[in-house]
């Protein structure tokens, strides 16, 4: 039985364990959000954050993640309440297929988290680790770039992860 | 001014609601398949499309899938303007199979083809128009008012200063007859066409709650991997399970078709379940190929045979003679795999003669007979429930997947998710044919093109089609033996009677010249093929324009002027080679960094790119691409521009990285470590620029991809003096 918490909140997964914490947010806590992509931590579909940094969740054990605070884009916001990155994205259309969308949006708020203003090659840098197969990446850019221009505005933005307890 | 038109004969009909409303369905010629359409419990939509029910729900069935090229919005978008609602006001549901949802330019439900505006835009501008005209005549009546006296807006319906919504009027509008003529709006008069907007389906895929078939989970779900032969074909001769069956979570270990599958509770349990299985293969006769043998295969039929004709025009006898330029040329492009990001998978439940399947597919009417045909129950029976897709590209034309989830799914007795492995998925594609082109052009003195001859050898993607989807069309009577013999027969078909347009389109259309020569030897090493994004122009374009670029240094000419020159009765493909030159600045020098144009038609419509490279010290940049496209009226300019951003960068990948190798039959590249892609670093500033038009809307989704391979290879002939004629660009 492993320990960790999920969006927030406490939760035990009785799971071996070599079982990725990718499949155990999918499979036994059933949300959906975080995709498979390679199983092999090449392609970013899988990012979550564990203790705020983005991860590769897919070859992430679930064994080193007890007692850690683990975030996957149903952490993030809702759809009534967007992280200024997610509204960022939805603005300007970043997403086509969508299926590798939850990690981008995942590495990019880990990004700016840390980094309210990145340039061009931070950006090359934080985002690396993440495939779009239908080529989203200029729009990915942009959308960082707008996020954090909202970040740095005077009009202050909603972070959903700033409120205790956010929803599993 | 609008336009009055006829509805074509029988084309629409009104469909019966249980709970009253009106809902609109194609009129159906012969028999159709039994629905798994269910608007909602109480209600049975046979075919319906368009459906307004009293509490003002305004649906449309989605007959096309959605695979990131927009179509949801584009298809929901065009409904919408003649409805006059928003188009985010309509709920939107993925269609059934039904014969009515088929593709209308198809025999079959499939999407591919970048056909899906082009051939929806006026059955769906007419769907909307008539729902529109049936809600007014409707109120009229109820109002007894004249229709002259109310418009409409938002969904609603405004008369003498009241307003009152469609859903008011739904029932009465359900017992009009479907008017002969109605209006549809005038270009200039759309609100929503033509207008930028947040896509439809934009909101549910930033929060991760979009539904893939990935994501399908109901009660009593299990997950299942299967180990198929590492060679495309091989089957299972012996194996040892051990004592899998034992391990935790392990519900059941069969035998299917092609591989062992191990059903699970959780999907890492049937995957590390499954590493424990030892597996015996007879091997197929791909397992004798290596890529060396393909390459060699192809230059001997290049050598040796002329192949088969498919097009000759002008000068049949001595197109060359005379000519005081000849320019002589071979081009090569490998195999690839499609690598969308969401893994093939199914999910299947069959429940006595009822099954149900969930899956991301571009054909469910295909997904549908190869069900019927891997498991008892009837088609008819068989509900193909179609989820988003995260990734097309066309790979999900093919439902080998289906074969395997419901071979399971019936081995085990257990409702089974089939996931497959990034392994499984560049293993086992149906691979962009490997292909090669011998070309000959002979110019003028004034350097004016004037004969071409293109002869390309490879495989024909039209047999493996035919073999994968026979299943799907055969009745049940027929035996498997014989369906299986009948898919087979399209080989010596295309072998040696037919010949299969994707094995040649794109190589040669595109310039003015007197006399071109076409031919195409089909040589098949045997690794099935399929469609691959822009499908045959994905090779013939990077051909074509690079070869083209060559006859222009050859001959001391500028590329973009002698496109020009040579596409005078082609204004389309013109204006939008003028417009990319424009946009780049083509005259205009640039330290360091060096120009390349392509331009190509596909599916209808027009592109010309410019790809601004660096080649510093071995290493090649492509900074920027400039893009022109022409595919007539534009729903959603948005994601015109999106389309184009996305096909270049897919193509990128191709141009630089792409490349599906075979040792003993077997493909090396597994993952993305040895399947490189384009990532963020790589990926260059795109402009685009979309050429207005009034010409009826073309394809979009697949026409950036031709260009871009030719462009970047133009752009290093002129920053490095060296002509890269192979695929993928390697610089010496």
């Amino acid at each position: 039985m492993i320990e960790f918490y999920l969006n927030g909140k406490a939760v035990q997964a009785d799971v071996t364990g070599d079982t990725p914490l990718l499949w155990v947010v999918r499979d036994e806590f059933k949300l959906k959000g975080s995709k498979f992509g390679c199983g092999m931590g090449m392609c970013g579909a899988c990012s979550m954050h564990l203790d705020g940094e983005s991860i590769r969740t897919c070859i992430m054990p679930i064994s080193a993640v007890a007692g850690k605070q683990v975030t996957s884009i149903e952490g993030l916001g809702q759809s009534d309440l967007l992280h200024v990155v997610q509204a960022a994205w939805r603005d300007i259309n970043v997403p086509q297929c969508g299926y590798c969308q939850s990690g981008q949006i995942m590495s990019a708020a880990a990004l700016l988290a840390n980094n309210t203003a990145p340039s061009d090659a931070d950006i090359d840098a934080a985002m690396s680790g993440n495939i779009c197969r239908c080529g989203t990446y200029p729009r990915i850019k942009q959308a960082i770039h707008n996020a954090a221009k909202q970040m740095n505005s005077d009009v202050a933005y909603f972070d959903p992860q700033a409120k205790a307890g956010g929803p599993l | 001014m609008s336009t009055s038109m006829q509805t074509r004969r029988g084309f629409l009909k009104t469909v019966a609601l249980a709970g009253g409303g009106l809902a609109l369905g194609f009129q159906m010629t012969g028999c159709s398949s039994k629905s798994i359409n269910r608007s909602n419990d109480r209600q049975l939509m046979p075919n319906a499309f368009v459906q307004i029910t009293p509490d003002n729900t305004i649906t449309f069935y989605m007959p096309r899938a959605e695979m990131g090229q927009g179509i949801l919005d584009g298809l929901t978008t065009i409904i919408a303007e003649e409805l006059d609602v928003s188009p985010q006001a309509i709920t939107v549901v993925h269609a059934g199979v039904d014969k009515a949802y088929g593709n209308p330019e198809y025999v079959i439900q499939a999407t591919g083809g970048s056909n899906s505006i082009k051939a929806h835009y006026q059955g769906l501008r007419e769907a909307g128009a008539t729902a529109k005209a049936m809600l007014l005549a409707a109120a009229a009546q109820d109002l007894g008012l004249n229709v002259s006296e109310l418009t409409t807006k938002s969904g609603s319906i405004t008369a003498q200063g009241k307003t009152y919504s469609y859903g008011e009027f739904a029932l009465s509008a359900g017992m009009f007859a479907i008017p002969e003529q109605v209006q549809l709006k005038d270009s200039k008069d759309f609100s929503v066409i033509g207008k930028n907007s947040i896509r439809v389906d934009i909101s549910d895929k930033v929060v991760g709650a979009a539904v893939f078939g990935i994501d399908i989970e109901f009660d009593g779900l299990y997950r299942a991997a299967l180990k198929r032969c590492p060679v495309i074909g091989g089957t299972v001769k012996s194996f040892d399970a051990g004592d899998v069956k034992n391990r935790r979570g392990v519900k059941s270990v069969v035998e299917i078709f092609n591989g062992i599958a191990v059903v699970a509770d959780t999907y890492w349990q049937a995957k590390t379940a499954l590493q424990e299985i030892a597996v015996e293969w007879d091997l197929p006769e791909l397992a004798q190929i290596n890529s060396s043998d393909v390459k060699q295969q192809y230059q001997q039929a290049l050598d040796e045979d002329d192949g088969k004709q498919w097009l000759v025009q002008g000068d049949e006898k001595t197109p060359f003679e005379n000519l005081p330029q000849i320019i002589e040329a071979e081009y090569s492009a490998p195999y690839l795999a499609h690598a969308t990001m969401e893994p093939m998978n199914c999910t299947v439940k069959i429940d006595g003669d009822k099954c149900d399947i969930w899956v991301p597919t571009q054909s469910p009417d295909v997904a549908q007979g190869v069900a019927a045909f891997y498991c008892n129950v009837a088609k008819e029976n068989i509900a193909v429930h179609s989820t988003l897709i995260g990734g097309g590209f066309g790979r999900r034309a093919n439902q080998d997947y289906v074969a395997e989830a419901v071979s399971i799914a019936m081995a085990s007795q257990l409702p089974v998710q089939l996931v497959w492995s990034r392994e499984d998925d560049m293993q086992h594609d149906y691979y962009r044919p490997a292909t090669m082109v011998r070309y000959k052009a002979g110019l003028d003195a004034k350097g004016k093109l004037q004969s071409l001859y293109s002869k390309a050898v490879g495989p024909n993607l039209m047999p493996y089609m035919m073999d994968s989807s026979m299943k799907a069309f055969v009745p049940d009577f027929v035996p498997d033996g014989m369906v299986n013999w009948m898919g087979k027969r399209g080989f010596d078909l295309y072998g040696n009677w037919l010949m299969d347009e994707a094995s040649v389109e794109g190589l040669y259309e595109d310039y003015e010249m007197p006399n071109k020569e076409v031919r195409h030897i089909t040589v098949d090493p045997g690794l099935r093929v399929g469609y691959w994004r822009s499908v045959g122009h994905s090779f013939s374009g990077f051909f074509k324009e690079s070869f083209v670029d060559e006859l222009v240094y050859a001959t001391g000419q500028d590329p973009v002027q002698f496109r020009l020159d040579h596409t005078q009765e082609n204004p389309r493909l013109n204006g939008v080679i003028k417009a990319v030159a424009e946009l780049a600045n083509w005259q205009q020098p640039r330290e360091g960094r060096f120009l390349g144009i392509a331009a190509h038609k596909s599916f209808h419509s027009f592109v010309a790119e410019i790809a601004e490279v660096s080649v510093e010290a071995g290493k090649l940049v492509v900074h920027k691409v400039y893009c022109a496209v022409d595919c007539g009226v534009v729903i959603n300019p948005d994601t015109v521009v999106a389309q184009m951003e996305g096909g270049i960068i897919f193509g990128m990948t191709a141009a630089l990285y792409g490349n599906i190798t075979l040792k003993d039959g077997m493909v090396e590249q597994t993952n993305f470590h040895n399947y490189q892609m384009v990532r963020m670093p790589e990926s260059p500033a795109i402009e685009v620029v979309i050429v207005a038009s009034e010409e009826k809307p073309t394809g979009v989704g697949e026409i950036s991809v031709p260009p871009i391979a030719p462009a970047i290879a133009n752009a290093i002939f002129v920053a490095t003096g060296e002509r890269l004629r192979e695929l993928p660009l390697k610089l010496a």
